[in-house]
């Protein structure tokens, strides 16, 4: 007999177990996220929007309202819905290309007026539901599907510096981290203090998140995390960027 | 570096996206400016392993405006430059492509149709007949080959370069998921040895001398001050539309001479027509199918003979009546009835072709 492991309460059972590739590092995003919800007690008020990309697989896995939208526009969908209802606490979940290529006029302008929403963004360094081509986020010298012979920063730019560039065009009163999947606590308290910038009307929140695509890397469970782990900090600092009157962590 | 990507003819067995990659290698595609989506993603792929092998070009933008909007801007360096998006893509793309329009930019534009609308599927349909035709706050200034087979693929292709560069309108491709991730049989070949010529390409600006002493500068515009002005800009546009549509318009026909019931299909739809029709031929039963090549322009005459003798047109296709109202509109007049057999999303057979002409005979 096999006994279910602990999920968040706000999970939904009915779609567990859920439907991203095994080792994936989406599900870890989400249990962070999920436990979050939870102790800040804002299930009821909480709508979650996911994008295209493997997010969109996040479809039904909350008990949440729930919008999946186009790649690259859940950004604006929940802030409309947000300026709609403000007693609500809107979520935008997407992809590294979802945020930072087809949305970053989004991102960079609800930033810039400081929505008072939540997104979260995951970085794995690639397009992973299309079949892992480069994003803006791929490594120097990363192969992918559109940059089969490595990625040629001359040609094709520095990996996206996400937070770093919201972080520089939000007010004070904005809420900016990048965090990673291979430490869940940290993530978590992240995610809280992101939700809880939102909840207080501060200001708008940020989270980028290091997470594992093994099916697109083509990695086992070793190279993976030693991936997520070793490499992407080389190039992705880890830590709170902007706290509203706080002392940061990392 | 190699020269010529394929010399003389070459029999292979390949996918359809596979195919528009070397299609536009050997029709001298300078650069390709794209944004993953699928079913599309392969062409780029093999672009990408390709293309520096032979001294071309590939830039991966940040998202399907973009992508539209630099071929524009390769086509006005004066490049052979294309592009390849499929549904949500596609729709992004009609802003550059109005642009194209207006400004009779020949851009190359792959389709490769998926279900809509949104994102809906990523596998096949013939929903973005409307949108590729007539996309955008314009008149539908563009040519749009529909294919059937990855000959066909790696054929027009080729074409839709010289066609686009022989009348500067935006030439599309007008494929789907089913062409895209098949695998086929065709033979593929270098344009030269087959005496296809390509139409040579030439920059818009930067053409060389100093602009208002050598020779005059090229102020392109889109814009325009007075109703009466833009009027005579769009008839301008149309009348050479209206022109050059004949000799542009392509079609096929299969027993379509004595047919008192006439198919009327396009894409990857007309194969399981042409196989209905001989079926149902060999049944004895007076079927025929007209299968327009050209879905912008249309051959607009031929059709209207062949349905004139029918007594019934029926329009088969994956979407729910987008082909079915260009041929209605190119029927107005005639009082022979239109049915149709609509199947948004989803793949026709021949089986089921059959089935639907014996209830209407
Ligand atoms: C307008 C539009 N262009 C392209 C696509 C195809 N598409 C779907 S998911 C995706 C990439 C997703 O990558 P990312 O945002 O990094 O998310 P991941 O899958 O890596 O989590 C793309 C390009 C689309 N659905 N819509
Ligand atoms: S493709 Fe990559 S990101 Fe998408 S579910 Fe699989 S492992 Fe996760
Ligand atoms: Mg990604």
């Amino acid at each position: 007999m096999s006994v279910a492991p602990k999920m968040p309460k706000c999970w939904r059972p009915e779609t567990k177990a859920h439907k991203f590739c095994p080792g994936c590092g989406h599900g870890l995003v989400l249990k962070a996220l999920g436990e979050a919800i939870d102790e800040l007690g804002i299930q009821e008020r909480t709508v979650f929007g996911c994008d295209i990309g493997c997010s969109l697989l996040a479809w039904d896995f909350f008990n949440i309202d729930t919008v999946q939208t186009h790649h690259g526009r859940t950004t604006p969908v929940i802030t409309g819905i947000k300026r709609a209802n403000e007693d609500v606490i809107g979520i935008a979940y997407m992809g590294d290309g979802g945020g930072y290529a087809i949305g970053s006029q989004h991102l960079v302008n609800a930033a810039t007026r400081n929505e008072k929403i939540t997104v979260i963004l995951v970085n794995n360094t690639n397009y992973g539901m299309t079949g892992g081509q480069m994003a803006p986020t791929t490594l120097p010298n990363q192969k992918t599907e559109t940059s089969p012979y490595g990625r040629d920063v001359e040609a094709t730019g520095n990996p996206t510096q996400g937070p770093e560039m919201v972080a520089a065009i939000t007010p004070d009163t904005a809420y900016v981290a990048r965090g990673t999947v291979a430490n869940v606590r940290q993530l978590k308290k992240f995610m809280k203090r992101a939700l809880e910038n939102q909840i207080s009307g501060n200001g708008f929140s940020f989270v980028e998140v290091l997470s594992g695509c093994p099916t697109n890397w083509r990695t086992n469970a070793a190279e993976t995390w030693k991936f997520i782990e070793e490499t992407m900090p080389q190039y992705f600092k880890i830590g709170e960027i902007k706290v509203p009157g706080e002392k940061k962590e990392g | 570096m190699a020269d010529k990507p394929i010399e003389g003819e070459k029999r292979v067995f390949m996918t359809g996206n596979e195919v528009v990659a070397w299609a536009a290698l050997a029709a001298g595609a300078e650069i390709m400016y794209g944004y993953p989506i699928t079913p599309q993603n392969e062409i780029m792929h093999y672009w990408t392993r390709l293309a520096p092998k032979y001294g071309r070009k590939f830039l991966q933008t940040e998202d399907e405006i973009s992508a539209g909007f630099t071929t524009i801007g390769g086509v006005l360096a004066g490049r052979r430059a294309f592009t390849a998006t499929s549904g949500p893509g596609n729709t992004l793309m009609q802003e550059p492509m109005s642009m194209a329009e207006m400004m009779r930019i020949p851009v190359v534009q792959v389709v490769t149709q998926r279900g809509g609308p949104s994102t809906a599927t990523v596998i096949y349909s013939q929903q973005e007949v409307t949108m590729t035709c007539f996309g955008g706050n314009g008149e539908g200034a563009r040519i749009v080959y529909s294919t059937s087979t990855h000959q066909e693929l790696f054929d027009y292709t080729i074409k839709a370069f010289n066609t686009a560069w022989k009348y500067r309108f935006p030439t599309h491709i007008l494929g789907d998921g089913y062409q895209s991730k098949m695998r086929e049989s065709l033979t593929m070949y270098d344009p030269a040895s087959r005496g296809i010529e390509m139409v040579p390409t030439e920059p818009y600006v930067a053409k060389g001398g100093v602009p208002g002493i050598d020779r005059d500068p090229n102020h392109l515009r889109n814009t325009y001050n007075t109703e009466d002005e833009l009027y005579d800009v769009v008839m301008g546009i149309m009348s050479d539309w209206e022109k050059y549509a004949p000799e542009i318009a392509e079609y096929q026909e299969f027993d379509a001479e004595d047919a008192e019931v006439l198919i009327v299909a396009h894409g990857v739809v007309t194969r399981a027509v042409q196989a209905a029709v001989k079926e149902l031929r060999a049944q004895g039963k007076k079927v025929g199918h007209f299968r327009p090549v050209t879905l912008r322009p249309l051959a607009e005459e031929q059709l209207r003979k062949r349905a004139e003798n029918a007594k019934v047109v029926l329009v088969v296709e994956s979407a729910y009546g987008q082909l079915c109202k260009i041929i209605a509109n190119s029927l107005y007049g005639l009082t022979t009835p239109i049915k149709k057999v609509l199947k948004p999303g989803v793949g026709v057979t021949a089986e089921e072709v059959v089935e639907e002409v014996s209830k209407l005979l």
